[in-house]
């Protein structure tokens, strides 16, 4: 009795337990992930300081003290001949011009829509339910549809010259076509690479160190300024077709190596049962080795295919007028001058937005694809 | 590092370039355009004046009136020509290899571009130099009081090396602040980082208008320290077609002189000038020695005006740029622009 009255009376003290911090809610996760230590702590009160010092300057200028329409320059700025917030208005003003460059003005709904022509065949790319032959003939079709919107000479439509092509369209042609063209490339020269043919193997590894080697800018240059010298005298090949294909060797060769980072990470076992069930080199390749390999390389691949699109903005060293160039050209306007921030603001956010969606999608991809790795 | 690389690749470019500079057919370039029906005219993608596309797309500036002054010569229409926008590294390739007829992007004409490139340089249509700007709280009156001074000057172009020239020349020191970009280099000299800012003179009243909270608070120094005549460029080889951009360019200097204008042009058509007659084709004879029409000059000012009303146009008084005319003036004005007799 005393030992049980005992052993109670131990237990009765026990006091209540602490409540277990909240881990979810808006509070739960404030808690674990900005305060979860002395030291994440410092570190999120240190970010707050410097959002709260960025922040409210950056939205005075860009949206509260912004000017949103002006005649020209002079009028954005104010008596003292200082910008008190972001002169929108010369966004504004040369928006077109930015957006379609020399494209005939009165014709400009064409590259509009060869823009939504691109975005849609983009967006429709992330639909599941459309991939395979559906989705190579959309291409088709809205290529087939691009290039008669861009040159028209057919269907009423007045021809407009590849020169006059820019902004936005020549922009997303660059990447768009070049990385359509320098995929199949890519993989190709990546599996020549590993062939055991010792010519084959020897071509591929020198056109990949060789491209590789030289940096894309030099290419463009070589392709603009020194090929026209070895033509014959009046046989000019067409600019922007020599600026595309530099594109398409130039990145051909860096996702060569990133489809060969994937070939190597098959294991052999799936080739020696590839080879018994008594497939051969292109069917093994074609059914086993790839879709594993390129399911493997997303990450990098995307990566290649962003820095590509980015890559076209160099064009602007050979005078074609891409994104950038309209940029640069409208801020030469001694009506607007000064207006730089603004007008890559503006440049930044198009670029950003190509580019982000390019990651998100690779994302969707890695999903996708590597869900029979995922346990 | 992206600059230096293109200075090398240009270097071998140029280098490789002269095996292919042979004495072209005569009348070769002259015989393509006439049959092409469309000049196709190098251009500045965008230089303030000179050659820059609106918001509409359409070039417009003083070298563009060229480009559309022979094309109405040759054609009749000012509209005929293709513009071919081009880096400064492009620019002598472009012509070398025959994709351009005619380089107008605001070009200096230098010994060694006219004999080792293999080209040839029409009249000069305007005449550049480079200078110095100061505030004028400085109390600066002139280059000559610049020593120890720090001077913003961009890098890679003629201004850098003219700039130590001078000041090698005259004995003075001066600290450079290089800054490669336009907007940043101008913004360092407002912001009072430099004492003064270097560059072409046409390019400091620009800046002096558009950037200046108050642009009478700037003067640009009476001094000019290297001559840029700026000229059109055509290919070495063929003569007949370098005649036609010589005397389109010299027509229209002749019509400010004798006061043509686009507007008056039709009335001058009955004027007793023999000498007016002979250009404006009236008095037939001038085409036929050029292989072109007897109208030629008519339309090439029916197009674009006289060289006067193409300099207020685009860089003169009508312009945002508001540069005086100064040696750029007829001779009959104290300036340089003459005409060699049409007759």
């Amino acid at each position: 009795m005393a030992d049980i009255e005992h052993e109670l009376g131990r237990e009765l003290p026990v006091p209540a337990a602490r409540p277990r911090p909240r881990t979810h809610g808006p509070i739960g996760w404030l808690r674990a992930n900005l305060f979860s230590s002395l030291f994440n702590t410092f570190l999120t009160l240190i970010a707050l300081c410097l959002l709260a010092v960025t922040i409210p300057p950056i939205i005075r200028w860009g949206l509260v003290d912004a000017v949103w329409s002006a005649p020209d320059g002079l009028a954005c700025r104010g008596a003292d001949g200082q910008e008190a917030g972001a002169c929108w208005a010369f966004v504004g003003d040369k928006l077109r011009f930015i957006l379609f460059g020399r494209f005939p003005y009165d014709e400009q709904w064409r590259p509009l829509l060869v823009v939504a022509i691109f975005v849609g065949l983009i967006v429709a790319s992330c639909d599941r339910r459309l991939w395979g032959r559906r989705l190579v003939g959309l291409w088709l079709a809205g290529f087939v549809a691009v290039g008669v919107l861009m040159w028209g000479g057919v269907l009423g439509l007045t021809y407009v010259d590849t020169s006059l092509w820019s902004g936005l369209p020549l922009t997303l042609i660059l990447a768009v076509v070049g990385m359509l063209f320098a995929f199949p490339l890519g993989i190709l020269l990546a599996l020549g690479r590993r062939s055991e043919l010792p010519a084959v193997r020897a071509v591929c590894v020198a056109y990949i160190e060789l491209v590789r080697g030289v940096p894309l800018i030099t290419v463009l240059f070589m392709a603009s300024v020194m090929l026209p010298l070895f033509l014959p005298s009046g046989l000019t090949i067409d600019k922007l077709l020599r600026a595309q294909v530099a594109f398409i060797l130039f990145a051909a060769a860096y996702l060569a190596e990133v489809v060969r980072g994937g070939l190597q990470a098959i294991p052999q076992g799936q080739i020696e049962a590839a080879d018994a069930l008594g497939l051969g080199y292109w069917r093994r390749t074609r059914l086993i080795v790839l879709p594993q390999a390129l399911a493997m390389v997303i990450p990098p691949l995307v990566n290649t295919f962003i820095g590509t699109f980015k890559d076209t903005s160099l064009v602007i060293i050979i005078g074609l007028f891409d994104l950038l160039g309209t940029v640069n050209a409208a801020l030469a306007d001694a009506n607007w001058q000064g207006f730089y921030v603004e007008a890559y603001v503006f440049a930044a956010a198009i670029y950003f937005g190509f580019c982000f969606f390019m990651s998100r999608y690779s994302l969707m991809l890695e999903r996708e694809f590597n869900q029979s790795r995922q346990h | 590092m992206i600059g230096t690389g293109l200075r090398a690749f240009f270097a071998l470019a140029i280098a490789i370039g002269f095996g292919f500079v042979g004495p072209a057919q005569a009348g070769a370039t002259f015989d393509k355009v006439k049959q092409a029906g469309t000049l196709v005219c190098g251009v500045n993608p965008g230089l303030a004046g000179f050659g820059q596309p609106d918001n509409q797309g359409n070039y417009k500036g003083l070298d563009i009136d060229v480009c559309k002054a022979i094309a109405a010569a040759l054609f009749g229409d000012p509209g005929k020509v293709k513009y071919v926008p081009l880096t400064a590294q492009q620019r002598f390739t472009a012509l070398q290899s025959g994709e351009i007829d005619i380089l107008s992007r605001n070009t200096t004409w230098t010994l060694q571009r006219d004999t080792e490139l293999g080209l040839n340089f029409g009249p000069v249509v305007y005449y550049d130099g480079q200078g110095f700007i100061a505030p004028k709280k400085l109390n600066v009156k002139s280059a000559k009081e610049l020593n120890g001074a720090t001077i913003c000057v961009q890098p890679g172009t003629t201004t850098e090396l003219n700039l130590a020239d001078y000041f090698r020349a005259n004995k003075m020191t001066f600290k450079p602040l290089v800054i490669e970009k336009l907007d940043e280099v101008v913004a360092a000299y407002f912001s009072g980082r430099c004492d003064v800012y270097t560059t072409d003179r046409s390019g400091l009243a620009s800046t002096r208008i558009a950037r200046a909270q108050n642009p009478d608070d700037h003067v640009i120094l009476p001094e000019v320290i290297s001559k840029e005549p700026l000229a059109p460029v055509v290919r070495q080889g063929d003569d007949q077609w370098n005649d036609v951009v010589r005397w389109v360019v010299y027509a229209l200097i002749e019509a400010e002189e004798v006061g043509i204008t686009a507007k008056n042009i039709d009335e001058k058509l009955k004027s007793e000038d023999p000498g007016i007659k002979r250009m404006l084709g009236v008095t037939p004879g001038t085409g036929k020695s050029l292989g072109l029409d007897d109208k030629w000059a008519y339309n090439a000012i029916k197009a674009v005006g006289n060289y006067g009303e193409i300099f207020e146009r685009h860089v003169g008084k009508d312009s945002p740029l508001k540069l005086d005319r100064g040696i750029n003036a007829l001779w009959t004005q104290g300036g340089l622009m003459y005409a060699v007799p049409i007759r």
